[in-house]
């Protein structure tokens, strides 16, 4: 089953082209990966389909249900604004920075959008949430504040406040790059439990060994198009994309 | 020297200069949170307003706006305001413009990620501003807003050029008529009684929301 697909995007910001007909498709329990050097448009795709974005053109649809297409001029139509906060529920983001709400502990981070959103009870959305923070190895920390736990933690947190909205997909921004290179481990470890668990994600990374590791399937983006996609062996081994060659010989490097 | 009129009739004052403080808090800082969001449109037949609206009552005088409401509004507006009401509807405009540009500030302040969170997470704007950015802002701008607190209760003080007997009224009163120095004293004590409690209040607020960064 189909969760994504996006056709043809396109994406400018005043006059610079950023996305430039990017096609990208996910189906269920699917991992995907998407490198490619700074700048050429990887978050831009992840906020388009997260709709902190909008496109210029193309098509998005997400579990069957289409966000936005074409008219006939070749011009973006998105869905009715409750279309759009429906399919909305259906995705997750896990930022670069977490972006925990620092007022909320702990706890209330994970259970406020289960109780407002998806008016669950508080009883419900607790336990919900106690159970995803003993996955994310963070059983002690429920009534801590944000500002007292380490980055990892805290993405930590921001993974489970994701996951308590069950989401079809869940989108990660770079999950690591924030934190110190002892800390990313934590963070991999508990991505990969979750694609064990056959949770279709989409990830962009710098993390090449992660992304051959646990990836299905990884897109190269450079530029606002995509390069190459393919299997991890393909891309990572195989490639004769000279782009491709050029971009991974800078991580072997180091 | 009668001292018990003198406190009585201070202390009578005093209860107009806390009504004064009272009404424009409970107003303005509602009507500070609507113009600040005003003040933030991107629409210009509300951003222009307002912002005109907020230069006319931080660029002119309050002294100025009190006259204005009670002298002027019924040759304008064919209706006269009674000296109280009008002292309020000056210090509630004055006073929201003021704490609309601090709303502002806090509110500005709040890093773009905080709405992005809410928006993938499903919460209507609504909720958004009013149980993540709010609460946030008002950490922020508690400084600010001690400071403004502290300003008005001094500021009802202003509310004599219409003829409202306020606690600095009625010790100008006494000691023009008598030569004495106490009711200065007393009035001094006074404020300073009030501002004491107001600080405290937001040593408290802030110590309270001391607990996250
Ligand atoms: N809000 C914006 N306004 C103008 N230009 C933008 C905006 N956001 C991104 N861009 C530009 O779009 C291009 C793609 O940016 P994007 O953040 O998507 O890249 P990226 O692949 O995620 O890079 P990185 O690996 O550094 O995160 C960049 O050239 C960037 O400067
Ligand atoms: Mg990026």
């Amino acid at each position: 089953m189909q969760i994504l697909s996006a056709k043809n995007i396109k994406k400018s910001y005043d006059g610079t082209q950023v996305l430039n007909g990017i096609s990208i498709e996910i189906n269920k329990g699917e991992v995907l990966a998407i490198i490619g050097p700074s700048g050429s448009g990887k978050s831009t795709f992840l906020r388009c389909v997260t709709q902190l974005e909008t496109v210029d053109s193309g098509e998005i649809t997400i579990c069957g249900e289409t966000l936005v297409k074409n008219d006939a001029a070749g011009k973006a139509v998105y869905s009715d604004r409750a279309s759009c906060v429906k399919i909305g529920l259906h995705i997750g983001l896990v930022f670069q920075n977490f972006n925990l709400f620092p007022h909320f502990s702990v706890l209330q981070n994970i259970t406020e959008a289960p109780i407002r959103v998806l008016n669950k009870s508080k009883e419900e959305a607790e336990i919900t949430a106690l159970a995803l923070l003993k996955k994310m190895d963070l059983s002690d920390k429920a009534n801590a504040y944000p500002c007292q736990l380490s980055g990892g933690q805290q993405q930590r947190v921001s993974i489970a406040r994701a996951l308590a909205m069950n989401p079809d997909i869940l989108f990660f921004d770079e999950p690591t790059s924030a934190l110190d290179p002892e800390l990313t481990g934590e963070i991999l470890k508990v991505i990969r439990s979750l694609a064990s668990e056959r949770m279709t994600m989409a990830v962009v990374t710098h993390e090449m060994k992660f992304a051959r590791d646990v990836a299905d399937y990884v897109v190269f983006m450079d530029n606002g198009t995509i390069i190459e996609q393919g299997r991890p062996e393909q891309i990572f081994e195989n490639t004769q994309n000279e782009r491709t060659k050029a971009f991974l010989s800078r991580f072997n490097e180091d | 020297m009668n001292y018990q009129m003198l406190l009585t009739q201070m202390l009578e004052a005093t209860l107009m200069s806390l009504r004064i403080f009272f009404v424009t808090l409970i107003f303005s800082l509602p009507l500070g949170l609507l113009v600040a969001k005003g003040r933030m449109s991107k629409i210009a037949v509300i951003n222009l307003p307002v912002r005109l609206y907020i230069l006319l009552m931080r660029g002119t005088p309050l002294m100025l706006q009190l006259l204005f409401f009670f002298y002027a509004f019924k040759p304008l507006f064919g209706i006269q305001l009674d000296r109280v009401l009008a002292a309020e509807v000056a210090f509630v405009l004055n006073y929201a413009a003021y704490f609309a540009e601090i709303f502002r500030g806090g509110i500005e302040g709040i890093p773009r990620g905080q709405y992005e969170a809410a928006k993938v997470l499903g919460f209507t704007r609504k909720q958004t501003f009013f149980r993540i950015i709010l609460p946030q802002v008002i950490k922020h701008i508690i400084p600010p807003m001690g400071n403004e607190f502290i300003t008005l209760v001094k500021d009802t003080s202003l509310a004599q050029v219409i003829g409202i007997v306020e606690l600095l009224k009625v010790t100008s009163n006494w000691v023009s008529s008598a030569v004495e120095m106490t009711p200065l004293v007393i009035a001094g004590a006074f404020y300073l009684i009030m501002n004491g409690i107001v600080t405290r209040c937001f040593t408290i607020a802030e110590k309270r929301l001391d607990y996250y960064r």
